[in-house]
């Protein structure tokens, strides 16, 4: 029966969608390769580099926490404790070890992966009880490495010079590759049978472990993945700066940013958080660096509207307006 | 014999100004035993009642301690006005326990940055002879003046406040619509408009410890609220969510704990809230006085 069914439909490579299977497997591929090149070209027509380095690394944190939230619905709001750990792992790997800067940037992610691993335990947690107990344990990494009885370690609150490793064109290829890289996991992961895995473990755990899946271990992927993502994008936070005190890297306002820009741009969906990030990322340079309280002030309403109104963000408003297009809009 | 007196010190310290933490950590219990939600702006409400005393003390010489009685009804009907405008639509989406979070810290957001734009980024405090009180002698140590004031104004106030939820008819339907919505609807209580008061109470409780607060926290300024957010929270949790006198009990515990860390070991008292929020939710999510229940 299913044979001839197949046998029937006029082309094969067809699905229901008219999608044709090559587009499909090729779409994460182009969702990376997009971002990447309007970096590569912009950094030849705009100057300041520094800015499109954040920029990058936002899309990144942006994707991780589309990772971690939007395919698990665990919001960590402590994200910006891995991003600190990668900052702090990678500084003392160049200062301490003598590591080159992109060595240490990819020992900086495995600082963050670690990171996330020591934090595990809190998954029994969940919804308010996760998002707030992360936010204390990234904060207090903060107090432990600005701690000035750990100085000897640590250099306390005295903060790390890494200006002898300093190197602007490999720092911004970096995090425009942390970028790309960060896209396409999530893009992946959400073509793949561990995204569909993922979304059974978001919509309901123990109907979840009942079919099957292994729920501990697979949301501790996603977790590390998403950990291992702020550290590589810490460390070339902390390198790019090359000076830095540790209430720079570990910061809420990452944690915030990361979340607000996700979700403007829209959770769970691939183009959402690059565009969110790159867009907000945007409008905060241009009204944020000299006032950043009104830039706070804006993205506070954003959050608020969006929650109320939008909850899918960007990409949920356009989805609508697609279905309303062929749907027409009389039907709801 | 100096180690004793700095212990009897930190023990009789931490005592009184956990007393004052009972006041400052209650207001997000009451927000949370209203609506299920916890306020991530709740700490950014206390800066903002720092700020309404520095205002009123510089601007017009009125004492702090009168502030109290100032501010109280404007945050009770900021808080009612929230609850009733945001919460409704809230409810009805599809994951209102983290999106209430959300929400709550967008309104945090909002709160800082007027903060900042009307006083500025930098500190703001008052000068201590603005409550002219005495530093406090007992047992041959000496205390200062406002931490014996913040006890004295928390126990007025978290008196009404007990009185109110365990002896009055409003208490009782409070109680009524915490334990179930439904059943307390059908009984007859408007259980949209209690757990709206109710839920302005959360919000002045927290100004009105922010106005005594401007002192023990050394000053305020717009960015402190996270800190005192999540210190609030590491209270409650500890003591139980929903459940008044585990706050109380827990601000204590926490109090004196403080003050033994500031004594011994001074660089690391300020990880305390931080390792009390993730031990309890590691060895014991449903906080000392709670029964054994799933919380999380």
């Amino acid at each position: 029966m299913l044979l001839k069914f197949r046998d029937q439909r006029q082309n094969p490579s067809e699905d229901l969608k008219g999608q044709s299977r090559w587009r499909r497997a090729a779409s994460p591929w182009v969702a990376a390769a997009i971002p990447v090149l309007i970096f590569l070209v912009a950094v030849h027509v705009y100057s300041n580099e520094l800015l499109l380095v954040d920029m990058a690394i936002y899309i990144a944190l942006a994707q991780g926490i589309n990772i971690i939230y939007g395919f698990t619905g665990y919001l960590p709001f402590g994200y910006f404790g891995f991003f600190g750990v990668g900052a702090y792992v990678a500084g003392y790997g160049i200062i301490h070890w003598g590591l080159s800067g992109p060595v240490a940037v990819l020992v900086g992610g495995v600082g963050g992966a670690l990171a996330g691993a020591i934090l595990l335990p809190l998954f029994r947690l969940r919804g308010a009880y996760f998002a707030l107990t992360t936010l204390a344990a990234g904060e207090a990494f903060y107090a432990i490495v600005s701690n000035p009885s750990l100085t000897s370690i640590t250099n306390g609150p005295y903060g790390l010079n890494l200006a002898t490793a300093y190197s602007s064109g490999w720092s911004f290829g970096m995090a425009v590759g942390l970028a790309g890289v960060a896209i396409l996991v999530a893009a992946l992961i959400k073509r793949s049978r561990y995204g569909m895995t993922l979304k059974a473990i978001k919509d309901d755990p123990y109907s979840a472990a009942m079919a099957g899946i292994n729920v501990a271990r697979d949301r501790f992927y996603a977790w590390l993945i998403a950990a291992a993502i702020a550290g590589v994008g810490g460390a070339i936070y902390g390198w790019a700066i090359s000076v830095f005190y540790p209430q720079d890297v570990f910061d809420v306002t990452v944690s915030v940013f990361a979340i607000v820009f996700a979700l403007f741009g829209g959770i769970g969906s691939i183009w959402g958080p690059t565009i969110g990030a790159a867009l907000l990322y945007a409008i905060y340079n241009v009204v944020g660096v000299s006032n950043p309280q009104y830039f706070q002030l804006i993205y506070g309403l954003i959050i608020v509207l969006l929650v109320l109104f939008a909850p899918r963000g960007l990409a949920g408003l356009m989805a609508s307006i697609r279905e309303r297009r062929l749907f027409g809009g009389g039907a709801r | 014999m100096a180690v004793l007196v700095l212990f009897e010190f930190a023990v009789f310290g931490g005592l009184l100004l956990g007393l004052y933490y009972a006041m400052f950590a209650m207001g997000l219990n009451v927000v949370f035993g209203a609506q299920r939600i916890v306020n991530l702006a709740h700490g950014d409400l206390v800066v903002l009642g720092g700020y309404a005393a520095w205002e009123l003390y510089e601007t017009w010489h009125i004492s702090p301690i009168v502030a109290v009685v100032i501010v109280l009804p404007f945050a009770i009907a900021l808080g009612f006005l929230v609850q009733h405008f945001l919460t409704p639509r809230l409810m009805r989406s599809a994951d209102p326990e983290t999106l209430s979070l959300i929400l709550f810290f967008g309104l945090s957001q909002i709160i800082e940055a007027l903060a900042t734009i009307v006083f500025g980024p930098n500190e703001r405090s008052l000068p201590t002879n603005a409550i002219p009180v005495s530093s406090l002698h007992l047992l041959g140590e000496s205390y200062p003046g406002i931490w014996w004031v913040s006890a004295l104004v928390a126990i007025p106030v978290l008196g009404v406040f007990l009185w109110l939820l365990y002896r009055t008819p409003f208490g009782l339907r409070v109680r009524a619509v915490m334990s179930s919505v439904t059943e307390a609807a059908t009984a007859g209580v408007n259980a949209s408009r209690v757990s709206g008061l109710f839920f302005g109470i959360g919000f002045g409780l927290a100004v009105v410890a922010g106005t005594v607060g401007i002192f023990i926290f050394g000053g305020v300024s717009p960015t402190a609220g996270v800190a005192l957010t999540i210190t609030a929270f590491a209270i409650i949790v500890f003591g139980s969510l929903g459940n008044p006198w585990g706050t109380i009990v827990a601000a204590i515990i926490f109090g004196v704990v403080t003050q033994l860390a500031q004594v011994y070991l001074p660089s690391w008292s300020n990880l305390v809230p931080y390792a009390l929020v993730i031990l309890t939710m590691l060895l014991r999510p449903q906080g000392l006085l709670g029964r054994r229940q799933r919380v999380a």
